[in-house]
C-alpha cells in the first residue's frame, strides 16, 4: 500500500549529540503531534474494538441492571451461528452484494469508458452524472420510496410503457422483490464513485498503446478486451473489494424503506447487530456479531492486499 | 455518415444515462414545488411529477416553519458537527502524520503499522462498544458525542503520511537548523504545502459526515442535537403521505452539498480519484 519509502529507511545525516536540554525539547515538540491522534484513537477506536471483543463474552445489557454481569463464554457465538434471523441477515447480506457489485461494477466502467471518450458536452455529462453522489443517502431513499410507489409509481407506469400486463409489481412489499428494488437504489446511489475511480484508473492507460493495437489490426472489441480491461487489473481488484465490504454494511436503506421486511428478507447484518445490541439492549450479544462482522470484512480488505502487489 | 454515427452514440448513451440521474433528482424538485397534495398523489407515477408546471414556496415555508421539525435547528447541528470534525480532524491527523514521517521517536512503525490495520475495522463493529461507552459517561445526546470519535481517522494519516514522507529532507533540515522545532516546521512548512491532501479529505469528510446516519440516530434524542439525516429519516417516516412537504425538506437538505458540489467540482472529482487509486 505504502508507495513511497518510509523516511525512516533513509540513513539519517550524521549530527552532533544533542544536548539534554535540546532533547526534551524535541521531545515535547513530537509528542504534541502525535499525542492528540494517539489518544483518540486509543479511546474511540482501538477501545471499542477491544472492549467489543470482550463484550462478547458477557451478556452486558445497554442500561445497567441490578443482575451483575458475568461472563458467559462462547455462549453468545454459539447462540448467534444458531440463531436463523442471523442466518438468514447474513444470506441477505451476501445476496445484495451478489447482486448489486456486478451491477453497479458495470455501470461504473460503462460510463466511465463513456465519460472518458470524446463525446459532445462532456464535461455537462460528467457534472449530471456525479449528482448522485452528493445527495445525500437519505434523501435518495425518499426520492425512490416515490418512485416505487405502488400501484401507480413512475417504476410501475415506466413497466407497463414496456408491455408489462401484470396489475404491478410491490417494489418494496414483495419477499422476492424488495432486495432487488433495494438493489437498484444503492447501485443508483453510489456508482459514479466507483465511475470516478475507473476513470482515473482510464487516464493513466498510455493513449500509445490503443495507437499501436489499431495498427496492429485489433477491432474495438479487442481493444477494450487486451487494452482496457487488462490495464484496469488493480483498479479492478480495488473496486470489487472496497464496493463488495460497502455493500455488507448495507443498513439505512433497509432501516427506512422495509424495515428488514417483508418477513426479514432485506434485514442485514448490521440491522440485526443494531436491532439486537441498540433496540433490544443485549450489548454483549450484539458485540458478537460485531465481532463476526468485523472478522468478514477484515478478510475481504486483506484479500485484497494480497492481490494488489505492493511496490 | 458512418463515422459521424460513431461519435453520435456514445453522446446518445450518455443522455440516457443523464437522464437516469436527473429524472429522479427532477422529481424531487417539481414535486416539492407543488402546493396541491392530492393533486401531487394521484400524479406521482406521471410525467407531470418530473416537468415543474407550478412553482409555489408553499411547501418549503410549512418546512421552514414546522415548530416540532426545526429544519434551520438540524441545518445548524449537522454544520456544527461537520465543521468540529473536518476541521480538527486535518490538524490532528496531519499533526500525527508529519510526526510520523519527520520526527524521530522509535514509536513510529508500531505507531503506523497499527494505523494501517485499524483500518480495516468497519465503523459498524465498533458503534456498540462505543455507544455503551458514551451512555456511561452522559455524552449521549450531545455535540461531542457526534465528534470526538471521527476526528482521529486512519485513512487521513495515512495519505497525510504518504503526502508529507515524499516531501524533501533538505526543506525539513533547513528549517530545523534556523532553530524551529517540529511543531514549527509543521506549521509553517508541513501543513500549508499538504493543501492537496487537505482539501481531498476535508471533501471526503464533509460528505461522509453529512451522510452519517446510524451513529447519529443511536446517540441523539430529539431535535435539540439531531442532525439533518436523522431528522430527513423521521420526517419522512412521520409525514409518508405528505411527499409535497417531504420533497421540499430533502430539496432543502441537498442544496448546500449541491451548492459546494458545483463551485468545487474539479476538488471533488480529483479527492474521489486520489482516494481510490493510492489506497
Amino acid at each position: 500500500m505504502i508507495r513511497s519509502a518510509p523516511p525512516s529507511s533513509v540513513p539519517a545525516p550524521v549530527r552532533a549529540p544533542l544536548r539534554r536540554r535540546e532533547r526534551i525539547t524535541e521531545w515535547l515538540n513530537e509528542g504534541a503531534l502525535i499525542l492528540p491522534a494517539a489518544i483518540l484513537l486509543i479511546v474511540f477506536l482501538i477501545g471499542p474494538f477491544v472492549m467489543a471483543g470482550f463484550l462478547s463474552f458477557t451478556n452486558e445489557r445497554l442500561v445497567p441492571r441490578p443482575i451483575p454481569t458475568r461472563f458467559v463464554g462462547f455462549d453468545n457465538y454459539a447462540r448467534a451461528l444458531g440463531d436463523p434471523d442471523f442466518w438468514q441477515a447474513f444470506r441477505n447480506t451476501f445476496y445484495f452484494a451478489l447482486l448489486v457489485v456486478p451491477l453497479q461494477l458495470s455501470i461504473s466502467l460503462g460510463s466511465a469508458m463513456l465519460l472518458n471518450a470524446k463525446i459532445h458536452a462532456r464535461s455537462f455529462f460528467r457534472t449530471v452524472t456525479l449528482l448522485p453522489l452528493v445527495t445525500p443517502i437519505t434523501v435518495v431513499i425518499v426520492i425512490w420510496a416515490a418512485l416505487f410507489q405502488i400501484p401507480d409509481g413512475m417504476l410501475n407506469n415506466l413497466l407497463r410503457l414496456f408491455g408489462y400486463d401484470g396489475a404491478y409489481v410491490n417494489w418494496l412489499g414483495d419477499a422476492r422483490w424488495a432486495m432487488p428494488s433495494i438493489v437498484l437504489l444503492s447501485a443508483w446511489a453510489t456508482f459514479p464513485f466507483q465511475m470516478l475511480i475507473y476513470l482515473a484508473g482510464l487516464q493513466e492507460i498510455p493513449v500509445e498503446r490503443y495507437e499501436a493495437a489499431r495498427i496492429d489490426g485489433a477491432n474495438a472489441w479487442a481493444q477494450f478486451r487486451y487494452i482496457t480491461f487488462t490495464g484496469l487489473r488493480n483498479v479492478h481488484v480495488f473496486v470489487l473489494i472496497t464496493t463488495t465490504i460497502q455493500a455488507f454494511k448495507l443498513f439505512v436503506q433497509v432501516d427506512l424503506l422495509t424495515r428488514g421486511g417483508p418477513l426479514g428478507a432485506t434485514n442485514t447484518l448490521v440491522r440485526y447487530m443494531v436491532q439486537e445490541g441498540y433496540s433490544a439492549q443485549k450489548i454483549g450479544y450484539a458485540s458478537a456479531v460485531a465481532i463476526l462482522f468485523f472478522v468478514l470484512v477484515a478478510g475481504f480488505a486483506l484479500l485484497q492486499r494480497a492481490l494488489i502487489p505492493n511496490d | 455518415m458512418i463515422r459521424r454515427l460513431g461519435r453520435l452514440l456514445p453522446t446518445l448513451v450518455a443522455v440516457i444515462l443523464a437522464f437516469v440521474v436527473l429524472v429522479p433528482l427532477s422529481m424531487m424538485f417539481t414535486v416539492s414545488l407543488n402546493p396541491d397534495e392530492a393533486r401531487i398523489q394521484i400524479s406521482l407515477g406521471t410525467i407531470e411529477a418530473f416537468i415543474p408546471h407550478v412553482a409555489s414556496l408553499e411547501n418549503y415555508r410549512e418546512v421552514l416553519s414546522d415548530p416540532h421539525q426545526p429544519f434551520l435547528r438540524y441545518l445548524l447541528n449537522t454544520l456544527i458537527v461537520v465543521a468540529g470534525i473536518v476541521g480538527t480532524g486535518l490538524i490532528v491527523n496531519a499533526a500525527a502524520a508529519f510526526a510520523l514521517a519527520w520526527g524521530r521517536g522509535p514509536y513510529r512503525k508500531a505507531f503506523l503499522a497499527t494505523v494501517i490495520a485499524v483500518y480495516v475495522i468497519p465503523g459498524e463493529s465498533l458503534v456498540l462498544p462505543l455507544l455503551l461507552m458514551m451512555s456511561r459517561i452522559g455524552w449521549v445526546d450531545s455535540y461531542q458525542v457526534q465528534i470526538f470519535p471521527f476526528i482521529a481517522n486512519a485513512f487521513a494519516i495515512f495519505l497525510f503520511y504518504q503526502f508529507f514522507s515524499g516531501m524533501p529532507r533538505e526543506l525539513i533540515e533547513a528549517a530545523k537548523i534556523d532553530g524551529a522545532g517540529l511543531l514549527q516546521v509543521f506549521f509553517r512548512i508541513g501543513l500549508p504545502l499538504s493543501m492537496p491532501v487537505v482539501s481531498t479529505l476535508a471533501i471526503l469528510g464533509f460528505l461522509d459526515a453529512w451522510n452519517s446516519y446510524l451513529w447519529p440516530m443511536m446517540v441523539t434524542r430529539g431535535p435539540e442535537y439531531r442532525p439533518l439525516s436523522v431528522a430527513m429519516a423521521a420526517y419522512f417516516t412521520s409525514q409518508q403521505a405528505f411527499w409535497g412537504n417531504v420533497m421540499a425538506f430533502a430539496v432543502l437538505m441537498t442544496l448546500p452539498v449541491l451548492i459546494v458540489y458545483l463551485i468545487f467540482q474539479r476538488w471533488f472529482v480529483a479527492s474521489v480519484m486520489s482516494s481510490g487509486v493510492k489506497g
